[in-house]
């Protein structure tokens, strides 16, 4: 058999699925970001031309809502990103010392990664609960708070849980990946170094911090990308609320398209998204050049 | 090797670091494991109380209680649905992604370069754009609240990233093993199967537990293409608990522990499997 041949039969699969459940999704999405279409009013979409997207552009309700949840969509991000990449590296180096049991802590790493994304959302909408939660029990028994707080009740307190939650689940993926890189650094180095008496904060920002970069960077960019696309706990702990705080650009979608019906509209933001989502895998792109990755 | 970072006062960091680190990565699960074996009223009340409390009570209620909760006939339903889902999912994206993965990495094919890209770039577009579009599509030839949708949906996106990562595995084993059972007689595809498969399947394996997990966890999709238990799977079904205002955290902990049974042993039993999947997928892709 030709070789050309043998690769279309074995592509067959791959090509049907993809193209009947993802190419094809896509690109109708940009025909009906074209479109007016709610489906609350009419089952049937009309054409609108760029009725959806000169909506985003000049309506100001319409532009302080896409902007607002871009922004904290950003904020998010900006926010747990580090806090995801420091943790995770601080864990990394933690389980990467020779100690009795570190078979046993690595296991543990594994748990909130293999927990569900929606449980853990539960786990903490149940800890912070302002009648029942654990969080206030423990505090209020302690004497720590008088009263019980709805900690989930402001706009600051909503996006700082959902954050912690968010990185409580995402960390251990970032340590996994970094200790792995861990595993590679050349030993003699360190060795080297010791003989030249450098000190821990030393080895850590002139030997381990630059071997590891490429690796940093490639997780940098991986839960960007992630946190670009948080929803899950939203719609669990606050539901985008209190007064929108938590509405980032995932979940307002979400809202858009499938409580509003705004389908038209919803698939012109998604498709926006989409372009900054490309433009950022761009800039990574460029920041990644040169780096190999070992 | 370690690299020092703990040198100095490893005596006391190291221990210190440790528990903190138990601390954090296994509180909210344990707290969701120990909650769930405790009386629902004592829960609302004082959790730590004396003498402790243990009962099944959340769990029976969970199995056999018509009113709890979603109802325990529909939270079977929902299990047996992520099964279901989870693991056709898995032996689909399995199917076509180690034949695909293969093909990427060893034949020649035409526009072979653009397809690679192609399956790249697909794992960076965001979900939500492409539920809409699945959703008007999946209403207009009646496939929402079935199995089928999710199974499509889930496909299309665990399968770019798997065929990426099988690609990466079938090109790291040595050519030579193919070629020398080629000379002895062997057709391409008898090669792959006799040869290259078997040296394959550790990394089938990991992307196969990938696939499984990922389904298993999925929410959105299942939460905006299901709207009966004749599909939904378990992360609906939990999320359900609550949106009726019960305060049922006994149950809802109860539920959660059942959900993250299967995906927690497989993760442990297999987590060597399952590092290496992410490595490679994230230092190669």
């Amino acid at each position: 058999m030709p070789e050309a041949a043998l690769a279309a039969l074995f592509l067959a699969p791959t090509l049907v699925i993809i193209g009947l459940v993802f190419v094809w999704p896509i690109i109708y999405s940009l025909w009906l970001s074209l479109n007016r279409f709610n489906l609350d009013v009419s089952p049937t979409p009309s054409f609108a031309g760029l009725h959806n997207y000169t909506l985003i552009a000049t309506n100001s309700f319409y532009r302080s809502d896409v902007l607002g949840a871009a922004g904290r969509t950003a904020l998010f991000t900006v926010i747990s990103v580090p806090i995801e990449v420091a943790l995770g590296l601080a864990c990394a180096l933690l389980l990467n010392e020779e100690f009795r049991g570190r078979i046993l802590f690595r296991s543990a790493l594994i748990i909130p990664y293999a927990m569900l994304t929606i449980s853990n959302g539960l786990v903490w909408s149940y800890i912070l609960d302002s009648t029942y939660g654990t969080l206030n029990v423990i505090l209020h028994h302690w004497g720590l708070i008088g009263a019980y707080h709805a900690w989930l009740g402001t706009p600051t307190g909503a996006m700082g849980w959902v954050i912690v939650a968010d990185v409580w689940k995402t960390t251990p993926f970032v340590t996994i990946i970094l200790l792995a890189a861990l595993q590679t650094l050349p030993t003699n180095v360190y060795k080297a170094a010791a003989v030249d008496g450098a000190g821990v904060l030393q080895r850590f920002w002139r030997i381990t911090f630059p071997l590891m970069r490429p690796a940093i960077l490639v997780v940098v960019v991986l839960r960007t990308l992630g946190a670009f696309r948080v929803s899950d706990i939203i719609y669990v702990l606050t539901g985008g609320g209190p007064a929108n705080s938590t509405d980032v650009i995932g979940y307002y979608i979400y809202e858009q398209a499938f409580i509003d019906f705004h389908i038209g509209y919803a698939a012109a933001v998604a498709y926006l998204t989409t372009l900054v989502v490309a433009l950022l895998i761009l800039v990574y792109l460029w920041l990644l050049r040169g780096e190999t990755v070992a | 090797m370690s690299t020092g970072a703990f040198g100095g006062p490893r005596r006391v960091l190291l221990p210190v670091g440790l528990a903190l680190f138990a601390i954090f990565s296994l509180g909210p699960f344990a707290w969701m494991v120990l909650s769930s074996f405790i009386y629902e009223s004592r829960l609302l009340v004082d959790p730590f109380a004396l003498p402790p409390s243990f009962t099944l009570d959340n769990y029976v209620r969970l199995f056999t209680s018509p009113n709890a909760g979603v109802g325990s006939a529909n939270f079977i339903r929902a299990i047996a649905n992520s099964l279901a889902v989870c693991t056709i999912t898995m032996i689909v994206s399995v199917f076509a992604g180690t034949l695909g993965g293969y093909s990427c990495a060893r034949l020649r094919f035409p526009g072979q370069n653009f397809l690679v890209l192609l399956l790249l770039a697909i794992q960076f577009v965001p979900t939500v754009t492409l539920i809409i579009p699945m959703f008007v599509i999946g209403r207009a030839v009646h496939l929402l609240d079935t199995w089928w949708i999710l199974i499509l949906a889930y496909t299309s996106v665990i399968l770019p990233y798997m065929l990426w990562i099988l690609r990466g595995y079938f090109a790291s084993i040595p050519r030579s093993l193919e070629n020398a059972a080629r000379v002895d007689g062997c057709s391409r595809l008898g090669a792959f199967v006799r040869i290259v498969l078997p040296l394959a399947a550790p990394g089938v394996a990991a992307t196969a537990i990938f696939a499984f997990l990922t389904a298993w966890d999925e929410f959105f999709f299942a939460l905006i293409f299901t709207n009966s238990y004749a599909a939904k799977t378990l992360p609906v079904a939990l999320s359900e608990f609550t949106t009726r205002h019960t305060s049922d955290f006994g149950l809802l902990m109860a539920g959660g522990v059942v959900a993250n049974i299967l995906p927690v042993l497989m993760a442990l039993g297999l987590q060597r499997y399952i590092v290496r999947g992410l490595t490679a997928g994230s230092v190669k892709g």
